[in-house]
């Protein structure tokens, strides 16, 4: 086996005027999981759609598996498996019609194809829906089976584009634990996620790509440590606006009041000692303090250190943690906003 | 994993080369030609235009030209005599269910599915021409059927009948290859059905499919006798012993119906196939 299954070698692709990709680069190692992290409009569609041999890019050079996508693009057709952002099933065939029509165009036919198919509605809980038109399906079923057309012929490097974008908490789960059960079996993945959780969750190694470059890459925990900073969020007992100028002091920043006056957040340096020092000043202040957290950086953190911009449409990304926390970029920019009101 | 790839046969500079056999590339034709029929069942107003309309065609032109209106010169009654030609009228219009299949595949997210497969490209043109030589066929039946309901009589024998059917067949076949051609290169599928009103009606209408030429001003009738559409129609006439008033013509190919029907089948099947191919190949490129 190659010891590296896929490789971008300075990616550029343009669109008319628009710049895709500006030279992208990166390789993932056999059998690991790489997220291509970024907003939409990052360039990571173009990027896999070159990889999977469904664009050439203007220059640069790409290899599947060994095989130069360019220079032999239907032997890596044999090598991969690809679940596109927008499902591409038949509407008007049944989900395992669809199936048994993926294998037979890929050389498993009959039996063996149907068999396959089975397996596969199985696994991903299709097996109920198996035989209803695909126009029917929701959008978590589509993904679904759309995951399952790329695995029908078991093929060593999947590329998987955004397999969880629009989908509910739910269904965002499940496919997640279908993700899971596939690294384990030894796959090569490149997962696309403007997710970063997702990339957190399910990525070995994260390239961050922003405008069609890459901006940073490493594995998850190396790019939480280059965005030094962590979070600090008190709830007073009562709403007390002036709290703010209270702690401002000990945390070297601006802080924000949320709009009942009961939540202060913060950017802060960790330090030893520091949500003692907040909560003895508070009190001192004679302010009652509910509760105090401080919450080392996310990816979010992360993404907004590197490009000084918020993830536009983020919001559903962390909804399958259920939790505000998945979004401190946006907690930043109201932050910031919300202390100019506090100040004035 | 690796040694599959190794396996694979080589060019004389060492690279890797996917050979696919006949089987390999008949089996994925097979595929997708049995995918369109499934289309059709799910929707079967699909098929109006080769079920409906024949119906109603035969039944207007014999009704209402079919009472005199229409004297066929040497003779013979206009029923015998409009067959030919409405079986040619619908096959030819029919057509246009290609161009229009496939700039709905184009629209539709499975062309994608298939671009990235190590399927034999191809076969997505060749299943959908298939598919829609069999809906043709299921025509030609119906056309037949209603023929002998209102009337129609042939006095020839089984041998030449079916060579007649197959002769306007194979036209409507080549030509599907330029609703092909037509289709992938459509905006959209609504785009595609617009070619059928403004390039298959007149190429059907101005024919001797539904009148003898003779009665057009002389420039039209110039038109008609080298339309492809009225050689084919003499020709199954010919074959059917039925009323061919074109015979009469001093055109070559009215005079070698057969021979001409058959010239443009393969001229138009051999220009308009590689075409489409190619316009797959660039309109699936980015």
């Amino acid at each position: 086996m190659a010891d590296t299954m896929i490789e971008a070698d300075g990616l550029v692709k343009n669109y008319g005027e628009t710049r895709a990709l500006g030279g992208v680069s990166f390789s993932v190692p056999a059998g690991s999981v790489l997220g291509l992290l970024g907003p939409n409009g990052a360039g990571k569609t173009t990027a896999v759609r070159i990889l999977t041999t469904l664009a050439l890019p203007d220059a640069g050079r790409a290899r599947v598996a060994g095989i130069d996508v360019l220079a032999h693009p239907a032997a890596v057709r044999k090598q991969i498996g690809v679940a596109a952002q927008d499902a591409t099933l038949d509407g008007l065939l049944t989900g395992r019609q669809n199936l048994v029509l993926v294998g037979e165009l890929s050389g498993i036919r009959g039996a063996p194809a149907r068999t396959r198919a089975a397996e596969l509605l199985e696994l991903f809980e299709l097996a109920d829906a198996a035989d209803r038109v695909v126009k029917g399906y929701s959008g978590g079923m589509r993904r679904r089976l759309d995951l399952a057309a790329s695995l029908l012929t078991r093929p060593p490097v999947l590329f998987l584009d955004e397999p969880t974008t629009g989908l509910d908490p739910v269904s965002r789960q499940r496919v997640w634990d279908v993700i899971r059960e596939l690294i384990g079996s030894g796959v090569t993945v490149l997962l696309t996620t403007q997710y970063l959780d997702e990339a957190d969750a399910l990525a070995d190694r994260i390239v961050v790509v922003n405008h069609g470059q890459v901006i940073a890459e490493g594995k998850p925990h190396e790019l939480k440590e280059r965005s030094r900073s962590a979070h600090v969020e008190v709830t007073l007992a009562e709403p007390r606006p002036e709290a703010a100028e209270v702690i401002a002091p000990l945390v070297g920043g601006r802080v924000s009041v949320s709009a009942d006056g009961l939540h202060l957040g913060a950017a802060v340096d960790s330090a030893p000692g520091l949500a003692t020092a907040l909560v003895r000043a508070l009190d001192q202040a004679g302010m009652l303090v509910d509760n105090i957290e401080v919450r080392q950086p996310s990816l979010d953190d992360v993404f907004f250190a590197l490009t000084g911009a918020v993830i536009p449409g983020d919001t559903n990304g962390s909804g399958a943690k259920g939790t505000g926390a998945g979004q401190p970029g946006q907690g930043a920019a109201t932050a910031e906003r919300e202390s100019e009101g506090a100040q004035a | 994993m690796t040694s599959a790839i190794a396996q694979q046969p080589r060019d004389a500079a060492g690279n890797r080369l996917i050979t696919r056999s006949l089987a390999e590339r008949a089996s994925n034709v097979v595929s997708m030609t049995r995918r369109n029929l499934v289309h059709i069942s799910r929707e079967p107003m699909q098929l109006s235009d080769v079920t409906i309309q024949p119906v109603l065609f035969t039944v207007l032109f014999v009704y209402i030209f079919g009472g005199g209106a229409i004297p066929i010169p040497n003779g013979g009654s206009y029923t015998d005599f409009i067959l030919a030609g409405l079986l040619a009228l619908n096959l030819t219009t029919s057509t246009m269910g290609t161009a229009v299949g496939l700039a709905t595949d184009l629209h539709e997210g499975i062309i994608e599915r298939f671009r990235v497969l190590p399927m034999w490209r191809p076969a997505v043109l060749v299943g959908r021409s298939l598919a829609d030589l069999l809906t043709a066929s299921l025509c030609a039946l119906v056309v037949a059927v209603t023929g002998l309901a209102v009337g129609w009589r042939t006095s020839a024998n089984p041998l030449p009948i079916i060579a007649g059917f197959a002769l306007v067949l194979f036209f409507a076949y080549s030509l599907s290859w330029v609703a092909a051609c037509v289709g992938l290169n459509s905006k959209s599928p609504e785009s595609a059905a617009s070619f059928g009103f403004i390039v298959l009606f007149p190429l059907a209408f101005v024919s001797n499919a539904l009148v003898p030429t003779q009665h057009m001003p002389g420039w039209l009738q110039a038109i008609a006798d080298w339309n492809p559409v009225s050689a084919v129609t003499a020709g199954a006439r010919q074959l059917w012993d039925n009323p061919n008033p074109s015979a009469s013509i001093s055109a070559w190919p009215m005079q070698h119906p057969i021979e001409a029907s058959l010239a443009w089948s393969v001229l138009i099947l051999a220009v308009a196939a590689p075409l489409a191919s190619r316009f797959f190949r660039r309109r699936t490129t980015e």
